[in-house]
């Protein structure tokens, strides 16, 4: 009996302090832990997110996903493709009050390009060569025309880190105590448990950063996400589960943003690799009757209520790339049999590999039973998600489902699966065809230009069919109803610009 | 007892050994390369090059074990690939959290398990016997995760009394310290609870019948006193045993009681190596869990020592 009223006082002070804390910070409830928070080195969806806070980039997104300047203050293209000049922000300082300068910039261009274990140097590899101009202008010359370079600037690999506090410590004490020139400087990572950031006053957008403290705190699981966004200990929840979406829409105290991502579910075929079912990697029609024996919209009902984009290509059909020429098909049993005997089969066998995941199982269960009318008979195998990547990437599989998240340029959302011979492309698919229009858009520095560019690509892909796109995953946030200025941007990434909590 | 201490301990280092080569190997047995988890999304292979480099994976398995074994015996566990940092310090990060949590657990365990297990043999048969039987294979059956679930929607979401998750160092603050791992002890202890209220039980009803308690009654000591002096000391004998087991158990982490409460200790830090193939994270918590469990094991023999007089030699 003491003992029980020991716990209930202490419960109560508890609840006493809590509520007493001044509000100049904002929690958020991430999915999992960042990794390395060297954006060389780092790997996750979540360290890109923290990392946002803590170093700004050359150059940035709107929420419209077009490119902004950041430390590059303007940028020219050359004639052909092959050169571009920044012209850096002036007065900018790292978290060490280091002066941001071209030095700087070359600096980290080539520690990307070179560093041992470097995450970013595939993603900026076309960089033949860095030039320093004067102390605010650098000169990038590439080896191919790459306008899709300035996208991945927007990402890690434009993130500058201070050369000085980088050469006062080691790579591994550095990847848990980065030194950048963003809004806020990094006080505190524990692994598995968060990041505390705190505000730093000389960064030369700071008045717009309403926060002195931002916690990221690592909750895997989506229900005690949502469950620490009730009790209150979370101020915003990312990774919502669509199915959870709609109580949180009855309840005032909290509000729900979705943001449409350039983001894709697909099927990739093997159609070189030594796993590869023939029936499947040498007929076209087959996997053209696998694309009109699926009912993409109730997938998306089903399965995630509707709250995803039904879709069939590597963007949402709101994206500028779209091609509306190829509308999402509906479902066509007859059609899909009369591929399947244009092939000369009446019935198919696939082994579909699918990663570990209630909602992905749901999907390929779905596809079963459709394509079952069909007369193919889909074989679904649930692969661990790391056994799974190694059986992809040595070919030995049929057929498997891979999302991504996308990026805003279309470039990468088809290179970097259909390009021949690029790392991921491991369902060797190589047109000549596809390859030139996919180096024709990155000469292409115009979007209204490129906008044929990709059309005819995307018109390549539905022709050949090496995978077949299934739907576009859309972000959703849960938020406190008191968080205001939020809004999702397309690469999904959080951004605290401008964000502020009322009273 | 110093001479079993020392035989134990001798046991010990062959036991490690062999246990630091299966861990070592069955890990190497899962299919997925490190290299691969490791790089996220991109798959260069130039990237997973170095990165087999950079951690030796390149070599031969014998020369991979003996260079790691090597470090072992120096106190060094090697580095995690995917958090960057020395195991050592991700262990001592952690042990303290996963050894406070066990300890609440157990606590709780014991007191609830005991005190029912006590009451129901000495009441059997009456509604008390029963609900404490109820209430046992209530803490038994219930799955944690489910448990969990509810306590944070009732005690957090509804009362507002205690925090959803996340953990609170005793040295920043010790009253949040024990607040924030109250939920998740009692989910974890509720089974053990379980388990250790029908072991008394059984062990009470049977001491109960025993001649040397029929004795002590007829020599006309207070009943208090048969049971507490008599009874329960000869009943303690496989609950300790038993109450060690369990605690070994929780040591290893409680995998998913810890995922729900957002807890940093055993279980995340290891499940989390598993699926990223962070093979010295893996082996170095097993060898500490190993350690960790073959000691409580020993202590449990000497508890048997103390409990009964007969085994002191």
């Amino acid at each position: 009996m003491r003992k029980m009223s020991v716990v209930a006082f202490a419960m109560t002070t508890a609840v006493m302090t809590g509520s007493a804390f001044a509000q100049t910070e904002l929690r958020i409830g991430m999915r999992d832990d960042p990794g390395s928070l060297d954006p060389a080195t780092n790997a996750t969806f979540v360290g890109r997110v923290s990392l946002q806070s803590i170093c700004d980039k050359l150059v940035d997104i709107d929420a419209d996903g077009n490119l902004q300047p950041m430390l590059a203050e303007s940028w020219q293209w050359s004639e052909d493709g092959k050169e571009v000049t920044l012209s850096l922000r002036q007065g900018v300082v790292f978290h060490d009050g280091t002066p941001f300068d071209a030095e700087a910039v070359k600096f980290n261009l080539e520690r990307y390009l070179t560093l041992e274990g470097s995450r970013r140097r595939a993603e900026i590899s076309t960089i033949d060569k860095v030039d320093v101009l004067d102390d605010h202008t650098v000169k990038l010359t590439l080896e191919a025309p790459s306008v899709s370079l300035l996208t991945q600037f927007t990402d890690r690999a434009g993130m500058m880190i201070s050369p000085t506090a980088y050469g006062a410590t080691t790579p591994e004490e550095f990847a848990n105590r980065p030194v950048c020139a963003g809004p806020y400087t990094l006080a505190e990572y524990r692994p598995q448990q968060q990041v505390v950031l705190e505000k730093f006053p000389q960064h030369w957008r700071a008045d717009q950063y309403s926060f002195d403290k931002v916690i990221y705190s690592a909750i895997p699981d989506s229900n005690v996400r949502l469950l620490n966004l009730r009790s209150g200990e979370l101020d915003l929840a990312e990774n919502v589960a669509p199915n959870d979406i709609p109580s949180l829409e009855g309840d005032s105290n909290f509000k729900v943003a979705v943001g449409d991502q350039p983001a894709f579910e697909m099927i990739q075929f093997n159609l070189k690799g030594p796993g590869a079912n023939p029936d499947v990697a040498n007929n076209v029609a087959v996997r053209e009757a696998f694309s009109l024996g699926i009912d993409r919209e109730a997938i998306n009902q089903v399965v995630f209520g509707g709250r995803y984009t039904t879709g069939n290509q590597p963007f949402p059909p709101s994206s500028m790339w779209y091609n509306p020429e190829f509308p999402v098909p509906a479902r066509d049993v007859e059609a899909a049999k009369a591929k399947l005997a244009e092939a000369g089969l009446d019935k198919v066998d696939i082994d579909l590999m699918i990663s570990t995941s209630p909602e992905r199982q749901a999907v390929a269960e779905m596809m079963q039973a459709m394509l079952s009318e069909v007369g193919i008979n889909l074989n679904i195998q649930p692969t661990e998600f790391v056994s799974m990547r190694q059986r992809a990437s040595s070919g030995d599989f049929q057929a498997y489902v891979i999302g991504s998240s996308g990026r805003v340029d279309p470039d990468l959302n088809i290179s970097l699966t259909f390009e021949c011979g690029t790392a991921n492309n491991v369902g060797g698919y190589c047109s000549e065809e596809l390859d030139s229009l996919l180096a024709k858009g990155r000469a292409t520095a115009d979007p209204e230009a490129r906008k044929p560019i990709y059309a005819d690509a995307i018109k390549v892909i539905m022709k050949d069919m090496p995978g077949i796109y299934l739907y576009n995953q859309r972000a959703a946030y849960a938020m406190t109803s008191k968080l205001e200025g939020f809004q999702p941007f397309p690469d999904g990434i959080i951004r605290l610009e401008g964000v502020k909590l009322a009273e | 007892m110093t001479r079993l201490i020392a035989r134990r301990l001798i046991e010990l280092i062959p036991t490690l050994l062999i246990l630091s080569v299966i861990i070592f190997l069955l890990q190497r047995l899962l299919p997925g390369d490190p290299a691969i988890a490791l790089a996220g999304d991109d798959s260069d292979p130039e990237l997973l090059e170095q990165i087999r480099r950079q951690y030796n994976l390149d070599q031969p398995l014998p020369i991979q074990y003996l260079s790691w074994i090597g470090g072992v015996l120096h106190g060094d566990l090697g580095n995690s690939m995917r958090l960057g940092r020395p195991v050592l310090d991700l262990i001592l990060d952690r042990l303290p959290v996963t050894l406070q949590l066990a300890v609440m657990a157990m606590f709780f365990a014991l007191v609830v398990g005991l005190t029912a297990g006590i009451i129901s043999a000495i009441k059997q048969g009456t509604i008390w016997d029963y609900l404490a039987n109820i209430v046992a294979l209530a803490g038994i059956s219930l799955p944690n995760f489910w448990m969990g679930i509810m306590m944070i929607l009732f005690f957090s979401v509804m009362l507002g009394w205690l925090p959803a998750s996340g953990y609170v160092s005793p040295a920043e603050d010790l009253q949040r310290s024990l607040l924030s791992l109250l939920m998740p002890a009692i989910v974890l202890g509720s089974g053990i609870a379980g388990v250790i209220m029908r072991h008394t039980r059984s062990a009470m009803l049977q001491a109960l019948e025993s001649d040397y308690v029929r004795t002590a009654r007829a020599k006309g000591l207070f009943e208090s006193r048969v049971v507490i002096r008599h009874a329960m000391r000869n009943a303690l004998t496989p609950v300790i045993t038993l109450g060690a087991l369990e605690f070994g158990g929780l040591l290893g982490g409680a995998v998913l009681t810890e995922q729900i409460f957002n807890i940093p200790g055993f279980g995340k830090l290891i499940v989390d190596a598993v699926y990223n193939r962070d093979y010295a994270v893996v082996q170095g918590v097993v060898l500490v869990t190993a350690i960790v469990y073959v000691g409580m094991s020993l202590l449990a023999d000497i508890g048997y020592v103390l409990a009964n007089p007969r085994l002191r030699e």
